[in-house]
């Protein structure tokens, strides 16, 4: 039947078609749905891993007991996953392993803009880049096949533009893959150096295999046009110069893009007379046709950074494109925000009264960055925010220690946090540790996590308890705030921060989007009490503006947190709430 | 000839099941169909932006600058934010309602006056409607995208067969008394 699907969802369906058997990720935008949707199927075994190292690990394992396994996750994840992913290139599968890498050029929803790509080149196995929904469950398929052909993990790798995009695709049935027995082999699977060393020429050569494979293998094709220009692409690039040239250009089409089929490229590049590669981010496929001595077009007319589209292309490359029609106004732009409701806004209110230095880590709560709150101003990795404190506090000592706090979320923490506060604890600086629990993954949308006490399928699992978590692993001071109340947050950052060993704030409330949060009556404001001090608008809550000097609240966004009322110092804020 | 139909509003108003309801619509008549969307972190109050593209065959997924045949935007700003990518003689059915973003509501930036106006004086063919207020009448605050997709029926040709087998694919069984009101009450205002 053909249907619209997401490309994600179209992975899941390749999954769940090509019989995988296990499958364990960590979310991250734009890869989260390929697992939430296999997860609808009973046939196929989920779970979210605490970070991408674990999920890649337990896949492996998976794929050696015999079962076709899958991990994924988003480009910066990949990072995470490093250590395993270089490793296990040497030992080889038993069953089929695919690695989802999914790349955000444009950054949408991520902290850089790195180029997945090189991993498959410095790991040395193989990747697929599908270009839609209906490559995406294809390719899914192939990949297994692959990796099984050639006992090797394999790359399926997407971006924002394949993985969030629906476009027609047409499912089959699963097939029955019976489990593959695992043997014994100490020489394949034990890396140790004189394992390793024969297995590092073994992989030379299956990477010699794979480039041969790649020169037939349908995957990669020519689609003969105008020979004036010749275009090497792939991905959503080749749609956009479908878009923009139709037939007229020839394009060679790379549904694999590592290794890369040389004679299949030097070829190409015989039958036409200019050559251009077109691909976002770094010139991978470029530099690879400048070692073969091809002459080339490339980043010299594109840009390395951004998403690109037919407009940019068209552009860039000498052909028009369509006018628009413009508007002489200033529209005022709108960034998102913390929710109305969100318990992270009280705690970075309470954080920006007390003027602390706060290093932050990645999760909606990153966006306490944003004015008029601008209550963090460190952020780079999973887990940075702990370890790096840590460094910060040995730097300066005193200076810092009573000002300076690290905020992470019961995810991240879960991620990369822990060892962090491993290093705070065994070295013993004097640093304030800020878990902002909500009790959920939140940025993602809404996925569950080792804390939650639930799993991927929303049935009880194992919960871990934050507070025992942190008092095992050496801190002595670890204390719960609701920051719904100002003045006992307040309280706890203040003595913390006195105090002169390491201290852990456990700030929880649920999210305010959860379903299982019931939302109050909406605040309503006064107008005869309200002076307009704007004190409220402090907050940087979207419900609350300002109206004729009067501060009003919008009753279909307000869930009645109470936050705003704990700061009215006239009374004229009012919760309408039993609670 | 590929047409294209981009949905912008704010993060949380329900932009995606419009879009959802349009992709079923277009597969129906025997499109080749992609729908764009964008996850994540633009979905906490941010801007937000669909693309539905369709025609014989649709290559990109997403829509430029100078290539929209009809912008819905579930409010004021968003459409004005979005004017560059409508075409020459291209469509914008707006809802009404406003929504200050972050810089309003601090006094960092004002809500621009008169943008109907505006933008009709840009060239867009603008049809603005109460949307908040009919989908309130129709049972549901949270209707404005079936009101909307009401609208955009008028200058579709699709049967009503079509639309209210796409509208009933796309809305719990619950509701589904209420968006068909708000669908018609969207195509008659």
């Amino acid at each position: 039947m053909k249907q619209l699907m997401l490309g994600n969802a179209a992975v899941a369906r390749g999954l769940y078609e090509a019989g995988c058997g296990v499958v364990s990720s960590y979310p991250g935008t734009p890869s989260t749905e390929i697992t939430e949707e296999v997860a609808k199927y009973d046939e196929v075994y989920c779970e979210w891993a605490p970070n991408e190292k674990v999920a890649l690990e337990v896949a492996f394992g998976a794929c050696l007991a015999g079962k076709r396994s899958f991990c994924g996750m988003k480009h910066v994840g990949l990072n995470v996953a490093a250590d395993p992913l270089f490793t296990i290139s040497y030992t080889g599968v038993n069953a089929g392993m695919i690695i989802a890498v999914a790349d955000d050029p444009g950054m949408h929803s991520s902290q850089n803009e790195q180029d997945s790509r090189h991993y498959a080149k410095a790991a040395k196995i193989p990747m697929l880049e599908p270009a839609d929904s209906a490559e995406a469950l294809e390719y899914t398929k192939i990949a297994y096949e692959i990796s099984e052909k050639f006992d090797t993990p394999i790359f399926l790798k997407t971006c924002t533009r394949i993985a969030h995009s629906q476009s027609i695709v047409e499912t089959s049935e699963r097939v029955d893959i019976p489990v593959k027995p695992y043997e014994k082999n100490i020489a394949k699977n034990v890396m140790m150096p004189g394992n390793a060393k024969k297995k590092h020429p073994v992989v030379e050569q299956r990477l010699r295999d794979l480039a041969e494979y790649a020169e037939t293998s349908p995957l990669n094709r020519v689609e003969m046009g105008d020979t004036k220009l010749g275009i090497i692409t792939s991905s959503t690039c080749y749609q956009y110069a479908k878009e923009v040239y139709g037939e007229g250009a020839s394009i060679l089409k790379l549904g694999m893009v590592w290794p890369l089929p040389a004679k299949m490229i030097k070829d190409f590049a015989s039958k036409v007379d200019k050559l251009i590669v077109i691909e976002e981010l770094d010139p991978f496929i470029e530099e690879f046709c400048n070692t073969l001595g091809i002459e080339v077009n490339g980043k010299d007319l594109l840009p390395m950074e951004d998403e690109f589209s037919q407009n940019l292309i068209a552009e860039k490359l000498g052909k028009e494109t369509p006018d628009g029609l413009s508007l002489d106004e200033n529209i005022p732009v709108r960034p998102p925000v913390m929710c109305a409701g969100c318990p992270h806004r009280g705690l970075f209110y309470t954080l920006s009264k007390n003027k602390c230095t706060v290093l932050g880590d990645i999760g909606c709560y990153t966006l306490g960055a944003v004015a008029p709150l601008s209550a963090m101003e460190v952020t780079a990795c999973m887990g940075a925010s702990i370890s790096s404190i840590h460094g910060f506090n040995k730097a300066l000592g005193a200076e810092s220690e009573g000002k300076t706090v690290a905020v992470i979320g019961d995810s991240t923490f879960m991620h990369s946090g822990m060892t962090g506060l491993a290093n705070i604890a065994y070295n013993q600086s004097n640093s304030t540790v800020i878990i902002l629990d909500n009790s959920i993954t939140g940025m993602t949308g809404h996925q569950q996590n080792p804390t939650t006490g639930y799993n991927i399928k929303g049935d009880p699992a194992g919960k871990i308890d934050l507070e025992a978590l942190c008092k095992a692993m050496g801190i002595n001071r670890v204390r719960v705030v609701d920051p719904y109340n100002l003045e006992e947050t307040d309280k706890a950052v203040k003595e913390e921060l006195a105090v002169a060993e390491p201290s852990v704030i456990i700030s929880r409330r649920p999210c305010a989007l959860l379903k299982t949060v019931k939302a109050k009556p909406p605040i309503t404001c006064d107008p005869d009490k309200c002076k307009g001090c704007t004190k409220c608008m402090k907050l940087g809550c979207p419900a609350i503006s300002m109206k004729d000097n009067k501060a009003t609240i919008d009753p279909t966004l307000c869930v009645g947190c109470g936050v705003c009322e704990q700061l009215c110092a006239f009374g004229a804020l009012e919760g309408n709430g039993n609670d | 000839m590929t047409k294209n139909i981009m949905i912008v509003g704010v993060g949380g108003q329900g932009s995606l099941l419009a879009s959802k309801m349009l992709g079923k619509l277009l597969l129906s008549q025997g499109y080749d169909v992609k729908v764009s969307e964008v996850h994540g972190m633009s979905q906490r109050g941010g801007s937000v932006v669909t693309y539905v593209r369709y025609g014989e065959k649709v290559y990109s997924p997403i829509i430029d600058k100078g290539e929209a045949d009809y912008i819905i935007s579930f409010e004021k700003l968003e459409a004005a934010r979005y004017v560059s990518y409508l075409k020459k003689g291209g469509k914008i059915i707006v809802s009404t309602q406003e929504i200050d973003p972050m810089p309003v509501i601090t006094g960092a930036a004002q809500y621009p006056e008169n943008l109907i106006e505006k933008m009709q004086a840009a060239g867009a063919d603008v049809d603005a409607i109460d949307a908040l207020s009919l989908a309130m009448e129709a049972g549901s605050s949270k209707a404005v995208n079936l009101v909307l997709m009401g609208r955009l029926s008028k200058y579709f040709d699709a049967s009503e067969e079509a639309w209210m087998e796409a509208l009933e694919a796309c809305v719990p069984p619950k509701f589904l008394e209420l968006n068909k009101k708000a669908f018609a009450m969207g195509r008659d205002a």
